[in-house]
C-alpha cells in the first residue's frame, strides 16, 4: 500500500461520508453566494480526498499518522484493520483430498473466478495475478505461514503486494460421514481502502459473496467433477 | 433450431435460436422427439415466477434421442432413447446421496438468487427462471442436458413416446404426492385440482392402497377424466360446499389425506379466493393459496396435507391454527424424479398404467404459442398438450 496512508479504518470512512455531506450542503449554500457555504464545500472535498486516498495533508504536516504508515502485512492487517471475510461449506469429500487440491495453488483459478493465474515460486511462495475493476489486474506474492497437512493452510502476502491480505483455509472432518467442513477466513486491505470495499459492495461485488461463490464452485468441482454453468447455451432474441 | 421462447407475461413465441452445444464434461445433447406443456409452465406465462428473462427457452417435460455426449459421460451413448427428469442433479452431493434429487447442491449456477429468497437453493430446473438455474428448456428441437450421466432414463423398445414422456415430471410428481400421504389400505384421499398432476396423484393414491379418492375441481371434463380413468368420486366446488360434502362422504371424519395439486394460482369460488385474486392483481401478495386453505380445513385430525402444487413466495392467511389444532403433517416440494423413474417405468412396462390417458392435444412445436393460451384458458377441453418438435417419430 501507499506509504502516505496516515488515516485508517473508521476515521477514513467517516471522512469520506462526512466530506460528501458537507460538500453537498456547501454547494447548496453556494447558490446564495454564502462564504460559509464555499468553505464547507472546500473542507468537504478535502475530506472526501482524505477518505478515498487515506492521506491527510493536515496530519502529514503535523507528523501524525493514525494508520501506522507501513506496508507490512502484519501492520496493515493487525487487530481489526482490513476487511474480514469468513465462509464455511460442507463438502462431501474426504479432508485429505480437498486439502491436496487446494494446496496446489496453481489449480485455484479453476474455481476462483477473479484469479487469472497462480504461479508456484518455491514450496512456500507463489505469485498471484487477479482481475481488478476496469480491465486491470492486481498482482502479489504470497507465502505460506502456517500449515498442518490435511487440516490447515495459512498464508499472507509479501511486501509490495497490490492487495495486502492474509488468510487461512481449514479442513475439518464432519461427524457422521457428512464429508468435510471447509472454512475460509480472509482479511485484506482493498486497493482503494475501505471506501473501495464499500463502493464495491454497493455495486454488488461484495467480497464475502465472491468468496461464497468461489467456494460453491470448489464444492461442485470436488463433488460433481464440474461446476454448473449455462454460459454459451442458446437463447431467444430479446425485445 | 426452433424453440419456445418466453418474452414476457402472456408473450410466448416459437422462434429460431442457435443449436445447443456440450458445455460440461457430463453433458449430453438430446434431439427432442416429444415434449409437453406443464401446468407449472402456465405460472410462467402468467408472470407469477420471478427472475424470468426475455429470451428464455421454456419446457421441462421432454424426451428424445441422444445425439452427443460430453467427455466424462460414460453412461449414455449416441442413439440412446431417453426421458429426461425436469430436476437437474449431480448425483454425488449430500442430498443426491439421500435421494433428495430436487434439492441437489451442485446444479444451480444461480443458487445465490434462490438463497436470497429461500435461505437455501434447490436443484437447477429446465426452463424455469434464472433463480432455478436459468437452464434452456426442452420445448425445442434440441436441448443440452447437464449431469446427463445420472438423470435420463433409457427407454426399452416397444413403448411409445406418449406412454413414457410423463416420467419426466407429472407421473412422478403425482406419485410422490400420493406417497407423501402415507396411505394405509382403505384410506380416503381428497385431491384438489384435476389437471394432469392431480390425475396422476389420483391414480397413484389407488396404486398405493387408497380405498377412495375424492377429486375436487370445477372443470367438468377434468372431473369426468378423474372418474373414468381412475375411478375417483368427484366434487364440483362451484356446486358443492366442499368441506361439508367431504365430511358427509367420510362419515363425519374428514379425508385421511388431502393433496393440493393446484398451487399458487388457485381459482376458487369462495370469498377468500376473491380477496387473494385482488391482492395478487395489486401486487400485495404473490400466491393465491385458496386450495391449500380448503385442504387444511377439510383434512381429518392427525391427517396429512401433501402439496405437489407449486408455490413461489409469501402466502397470506394460512389457517395455521387449524393445522396445529388438528396435528396435521405437511409434505411438499419439487419432485425427486430420479427416485421414482425406474419404479414407474416398470409399472408402464407391466401394463399397470398407461400415462397417455391425460393427453387431449397433439400439436407440432410451431403451434406452441396458441397451445399455451388454449391450455391456460381451458378451451377446447384441453387437459394436456404434447408437442412434436421434429415431426412424427415412430417407435
Amino acid at each position: 500500500m501507499n506509504s502516505t496512508v496516515n488515516v485508517a479504518g473508521v476515521e477514513r470512512w467517516a471522512s469520506a461520508l462526512g466530506g460528501a455531506a458537507l460538500t453537498a450542503y456547501g454547494i447548496r449554500q453556494l447558490r446564495d453566494r454564502s462564504v460559509p457555504g464555499a468553505v464547507m464545500a472546500a473542507v468537504g472535498t478535502a475530506l472526501i480526498y482524505r477518505g478515498a486516498t487515506g492521506h491527510c495533508a493536515v496530519y502529514a504536516t503535523a507528523g501524525i499518522s493514525t494508520a501506522d504508515g507501513r506496508d507490512e502485512t502484519k501492520q496493515a492487517l493487525g487487530g481489526a484493520r482490513g476487511v474480514h471475510v469468513e465462509q464455511v461449506f460442507t463438502i462431501n469429500r474426504p479432508a485429505d483430498e480437498l486439502y491436496a487440491f487446494w494446496r496446489n495453488f496453481e489449480l485455484l483459478p479453476l474455481f476462483m473466478d477473479h484469479l487469472v493465474e497462480v504461479r508456484r515460486l518455491d514450496d512456500c511462495r507463489s505469485h498471484w495475478v487477479a482481475r481488478a475493476p476496469a480491465g486491470r489486474t492486481v498482482e502479489w506474492d504470497a507465502e505460506i505461514i502456517n500449515e498442518i497437512p490435511g487440516e490447515l493452510i495459512g498464508w499472507r502476502t509479501l511486501d509490495g503486494a497490490d492487495v495486502v491480505s492474509a488468510g487461512s483455509v481449514r479442513f475439518r472432518t464432519a461427524p457422521w460421514g457428512r464429508g468435510t467442513e471447509v472454512r475460509v477466513r480472509l482479511q485484506y486491505e482493498p486497493p482503494a481502502g475501505k471506501v473501495g470495499a464499500a463502493v464495491a459492495w454497493l455495486l454488488g461485488h461484495e467480497p464475502s459473496q465472491t468468496i461464497q461463490e468461489d467456494m460453491r464452485r470448489f464444492k461442485a468441482l470436488m463433488e460433481a467433477g464440474e461446476t454448473p454453468t449455462t454460459e454459451g447455451q442458446p437463447r431467444g432474441g430479446r425485445r | 433450431m426452433k424453440a419456445v421462447v418466453w418474452h414476457g407475461t402472456n408473450d410466448v413465441r416459437v422462434e429460431r435460436v442457435p443449436d445447443p452445444a456440450i458445455l460440461n464434461p457430463r453433458d449430453a445433447i438430446i434431439r427432442v422427439t416429444t415434449t409437453a406443456i406443464c401446468g407449472s409452465d402456465l405460472h410462467l406465462l402468467d408472470g407469477f415466477i420471478p427472475t424470468m428473462q426475455a429470451g428464455d427457452i421454456l419446457g421441462h417435460e421432454f424426451m428424445g434421442e441422444v445425439v452427443d455426449v460430453g467427455s466424462a459421460n460414460h453412461e449414455l451413448a449416441v442413439g440412446d432413447r431417453v426421458v429426461v427428469p425436469f430436476t437437474i442433479a449431480c448425483g454425488r452431493c449430500f442430498f443426491c446421496e439421500r435421494e433428495l434429487w430436487s434439492l441437489c447442491d451442485n446444479s444451480n449456477p444461480n443458487a445465490w438468487m434462490a438463497e436470497q429468497l429461500y435461505g437455501f437453493s434447490g436443484s437447477g430446473l429446465f426452463g424455469y427462471s434464472h433463480m432455478m438455474g436459468g437452464y434452456a428448456g426442452g420445448q425445442a428441437q434440441y436441448v443440452r442436458v447437464p449431469f446427463a450421466d445420472v438423470g435420463p432414463i433409457r427407454i426399452p423398445d416397444g413403448l411409445s413416446d406418449e406412454q413414457v414422456l410423463f416420467l419426466s415430471d407429472i407421473f412422478p410428481t403425482g406419485y410422490m404426492a400420493a406417497e407423501n400421504c402415507n396411505i394405509h389400505p382403505g384410506d380416503t384421499v381428497a385431491v384438489w385440482g384435476c389437471g394432469p398432476v392431480g390425475q396422476f396423484a389420483i391414480k397413484s393414491a389407488f396404486l398405493l392402497g387408497a380405498g377412495r379418492v375424492i377429486a375436487v375441481d370445477n372443470v367438468p371434463e377434468r372431473l369426468r377424466m378423474a372418474e373414468a380413468a381412475s375411478g375417483a368420486e368427484t366434487l364440483n366446488f362451484d356446486e358443492d360446499d366442499v368441506f361439508e360434502r367431504l365430511k358427509a362422504m367420510t362419515g363425519g371424519l374428514g379425508p385421511d389425506a388431502c393433496i393440493d395439486a393446484v398451487g399458487l394460482e388457485a381459482h376458487g369460488a369462495t370469498f377468500d379466493a376473491y380477496v387473494d385474486a385482488a391482492k395478487a392483481a395489486a401486487f400485495l401478495a404473490t400466491d393465491r393459496p385458496n386450495a391449500l386453505r380448503q385442504a387444511i380445513h377439510a383434512c381429518r385430525k392427525g391427517g396429512v396435507v401433501s402439496i405437489p402444487g407449486v408455490y413461489g413466495g409469501l402466502l397470506d392467511k394460512i389457517p395455521f391454527g387449524a393445522a396445529f389444532a388438528k396435528g396435521l403433517t405437511f409434505k411438499m416440494g419439487q419432485t425427486h424424479v430420479m427416485k421414482y423413474m425406474p419404479l414407474l417405468l416398470g409399472l408402464i412396462e407391466a401394463g399397470a398404467v398407461d400415462p397417455s390417458f391425460v393427453i387431449t392435444h397433439r400439436l407440432p412445436l410451431d403451434a406452441a404459442a396458441e397451445a399455451y393460451q388454449t391450455f391456460r384458458d381451458r378451451k377446447d377441453e384441453c387437459i394436456k398438450v404434447v408437442l412434436k418438435p421434429n415431426g412424427e417419430t415412430v417407435h
